[in-house]
């Protein structure tokens, strides 16, 4: 930052913003240079995005200072932020599909004729010209949604172009490319950057930051925690200032409430061999026994949930074998894989867990009920017993059985899904992200209950963001990165930094992080 | 803590009928006589019925609009079993019985096949029930030519207008299959998964349910239901015409159920909310035509109805 001469496109000071008393920025701050593509990056929840929708107009500030282009900047609205020279790319394509591509890229703003009529033969020219500064040569008189995601994106990016941009903001625009794409994207990126165009790039995946990027703002928890020339700054450390973690640190001990393991391993229950899952997820391989805990570490938008889901069959897997207990199994529901002896919580409560308007009894029971039967009917006396047994033995808070599932709190909401599980006797347990969103104290109980699980010999596969959970909680841990297995830490190899190291450069144990491409083949 | 929009939601379509009989006690001249109250059972017998199919279905989220135009088509293929105009039948009895169960299958088909649309194609149950809506009027007509079909068969049209301990017998049919599919959807795993399904999708599928048959069922059921309603129909008219039997049945049926209490949205439901919706939206009607005020007017009044049942859903939901 120092060495620069020039004043900030961008300068943003002291921003707070909450959500109904939540913080979601505290304090942030972010600097943008003319010309300059700069790294937004954070784990969920760190406020990114919060960052960018303040910035072009969706979101108000609560407090805190904008200047852009040297001038104090409010945005009104996402429209106004466009006439000001602030453009934002989103990860959905928000263009029309059915209309051209030379209209989407005029909408609003039709070249006319006399009359009011619409001079067509101009709106096509320029529009081939935008794109053709892309090297993009499509028939612009297409309808946009024949064209792939990478092009629609570049015609989003053509319209920002088009309105003058100053600084065009890219939230997570890779996320459903694929690897050609993901160049094009790039190039244009480095093409914006030589036209004297700003670029914010928010991403997960490392290799493009360092590919592209002049600068990284690194947030954690609504604050700007580091900000640093790109060069200057490694992988790992990017990592760890991401995480929260300082890679002086040891490993320290009783931050969750995961004992040791008891060493009481048996055989194989489970093994995935080069899983591939459309765009994301292109060759993940892992293995699971019997009474240990695998972790599943990994940045987001590594594969994680991804794998788990195909692991469950909720989704289908492109390719790769999997085999559980012994078989070989291909799953095409849900349904299968849950006779099979598999249990899965989503990291979505809300939308992928629970039933609300159902009560405890009936949410915990939702997977056993077809084995709850008597001549036909729900046998209520069973049910009741088998609620009321897992409501004690996990220490469920609720009213009783018949209490809305929607009125508990999230922890004791995470506690009837693992009962909705735990009372089918499953082999396998997947849980992602199975303590987000949860208070401390429960968050103890659960990580005790499944460290306790473990031990009676079931199988666990634990996705988690928090680092200690991992580092504490697994006996192994395969670290994901951008759909690829990485590593595999034993026990004894299990450490922060291992982990952080995998997540951040794979294989790879050079800690100078620009090395640009992909290290890994 | 007494929460007024969920009491009312609970027990406000119940309260509401007991002030209608309450009110009508005292100011509608011969109200108390087993006349009027066989005229007014009579005339929700079908939309119960109906309703009672349509409950399962919004239960799960989805919608029925094909239900008037099945009726259409299980009364209008009936009278063709039972008068031997198909195929010759040995005695009237056998004719009968062929006259009611094929009709209901049939219905219960077309039912089966919204639920294909539904399920295997992921078509918005509005639009997938659009089709026989519009289809299935067409196919009772073209197959009777549209012609009215008048027949005099006392003992199929006992079914309507018998009577057993002085109620009408389509009565009895109502509240049986209100009775079972009360007991269906509160006591067995198929009526709690209807609910998980409606309540949220995505959590019952992992968790294992079925969804695709839950959902196909539901539409079958709702198929059935139809196919009765349209016998009953054709049984009190002594005749068949595919132009009118059930028009306008979607929209009677969705509004007992949305009166009932039955979230639109899914996940709740309530089948014997259904039966005091309908007999709410009845009895105001005819209160009102009791009382003087012209059959328009009444159509305002029970729109209004609608519209006050759907914002106590709203204030509960907020």
């Amino acid at each position: 930052m120092a060495a620069t001469m020039t004043a900030p496109l961008l300068s943003m000071q002291a921003i707070s913003k909450s959500f109904g008393g939540v913080p979601a920025l505290i304090e942030a701050s972010l600097e943008v240079m003319p010309a300059e593509v700069m790294a937004l990056v954070g784990q969920n929840g760190a406020g990114t995005s919060t960052m960018i929708k303040i910035i072009n107009g969706a979101y108000v500030r609560d407090s805190g200072s904008i200047a852009f282009n040297g001038q104090p900047w409010t945005a009104g609205s996402p429209q106004q932020a466009q006439r000001a020279g602030i453009s934002t790319i989103f990860q959905e394509i928000n263009l029309i599909g059915y209309r051209s591509v030379a209209e989407n890229i005029f909408l609003g703003r039709e070249p006319r004729r006399a009359f009011g009529l619409l001079d067509w033969a101009k709106m096509n020219a320029d529009s081939a010209a935008l794109l053709a500064r892309f090297d993009v040569r499509v028939d612009v008189r297409e309808p946009l949604e024949r064209f792939s995601t990478a092009i629609q994106q570049m015609v989003a990016i053509a319209r920002a172009v088009s309105f003058d941009a100053r600084l065009v903001i890219m939230d997570e625009p890779t996320s459903s490319l694929d690897e050609a794409e993901v160049a094009v994207l790039l190039r244009t990126i480095r093409q914006l950057k030589a036209d004297g165009v700003a670029v914010i790039f928010v991403s997960h995946k490392l290799d493009e930051l360092y590919a592209v990027c002049d600068r990284v703002t690194i947030m954690r928890d609504g604050r700007t925690v580091a900000v640093s020339p790109m060069a200057e700054m490694s992988k790992l450390q990017l990592v760890a200032a991401m995480l929260g973690r300082d890679l002086a640190e040891v490993k320290k001990k009783g931050a969750t409430a995961f004992e040791e393991g008891t060493g009481n391993i048996g055989g194989e229950l489970l093994s995935a061999r080069n899983i591939s899952i459309g765009h994301k997820v292109h060759d993940v391989s892992l293995d699971i026994r019997r009474g240990e805990i695998v972790g599943l570490a990994g940045l987001l938008g590594s594969g994680r949930t991804e794998t788990a889901r195909a692991i469950f069959a909720a989704d289908q897997k492109s390719g790769g074998t999997i085999t559980f207990d012994g078989k070989p199994v291909d799953f095409r529901e849900p349904a299968e894989a849950i006779a099979a002896g598999m249990g899965y919580c989503s990291e979505d409560r809300k939308s992928q867990g629970i039933v609300p308007g159902m009560s405890v009894a009936e949410n915990m029971t939702l997977a056993l009920m077809p084995a709850l039967t008597r001549s036909g009917t729900l046998d209520e006396a069973k049910q009741r017993e088998i609620v009321e047994r897992f409501i004690k033995k996990i220490g469920i808070k609720c009213s009783g059985p018949n209490q809305k599932i929607r009125e508990l709190s999230g922890g004791n909401q995470q506690k009837v899904l693992l009962a909705r599980w735990l009372c089918m006797n499953p082999k396998l347990l997947i849980l992602d992200e199975p303590t987000r969103g949860i208070d401390v104290g429960a968050k103890a109980e659960i990580q005790g209950l499944i460290r306790q699980l473990a031990s009676d010999g079931l199988g666990v596969l634990m996705i988690s963001s928090e680092l200690e959970e991992i580092v504490e909680g697994a006996d192994r841990v395969f670290v994901l990165r951008e759909g690829r297995t990485v590593a595999e830490l034993d026990r004894e190899h299990i450490t922060e930094s291992g982990v952080m190291h995998a997540m951040a450069h794979g294989h790879d144990t050079d800690s100078q992080g620009h090395e640009g491409a992909s290290p890994r083949v | 803590m007494f929460d007024r929009a969920a009491f009312f939601q609970r027990y406000g379509v119940g309260l509401a009928l007991v002030l209608l009989v309450i009110f009508n006690l005292a100011v509608t001249p011969n109200f108390a006589t087993s006349q009027t109250l066989a005229v007014n059972l009579t005339q929700v017998c079908t939309i119960v019925i109906v309703g009672v199919g349509m409950t399962l279905v919004i239960a799960t989220g989805g919608i029925d609009l094909s239900v008037g135009s099945l009726m259409a088509i299980a009364g209008a293929l009936s009278p063709m079993f039972f008068t031997g105009q198909l195929f010759p039948v040995p005695n009237l009895y056998v004719g009968i019985a062929l006259g009611i169960a094929f009709p209901i299958l049939i219905a219960g088909m077309f039912g089966l096949f919204n639920g294909w649309l539904v399920t295997r194609f992921s078509i918005q149950p509005i639009i997938a029930t659009l089709v026989l809506f519009i289809a299935g009027r067409g196919i009772a007509q073209v197959s009777t030519n549209g012609d009215l079909q008048v027949f005099k068969v006392p003992e199929f049209q006992s079914i309507a207008i018998g009577r057993v301990l002085g109620v009408p017998f389509q009565v009895w049919i109502m509240l049986v299959i209100v009775i079972v599919s009360a007991f269906v959807l509160h006591k067995t795993v198929f009526g709690r998964q209807v609910l998980a399904v409606g309540g949220n999708e995505a959590a019952a599928r992992l968790s294992g349910v079925p969804v695709g048959r839950v959902k196909f069922l539901v539409y079958f059921v709702s198929g059935l239901c139809s196919g009765v309603a349209g016998l009953i129909v054709i049984a009190m008219n002594s005749a068949a015409d595919a132009n009118l039997i059930g028009l306008g049945m979607e929209l009677d049926a969705i509004a007992a159920v949305v009166v009932g209490g039955t979230l639109l949205s899914g996940g709740r439901a309530t089948i014997v909310g259904t039966l005091l919706g309908a007999l709410v939206i009845q009895l105001v009607r005819y209160t009102l035509l009791a009382n003087g005020v012209p059959d328009p007017a009444a159509l305002v009044v029970k729109a209004g109805l609608i519209v006050l049942a759907v914002w106590l859903q709203r204030q509960e939901q907020a």
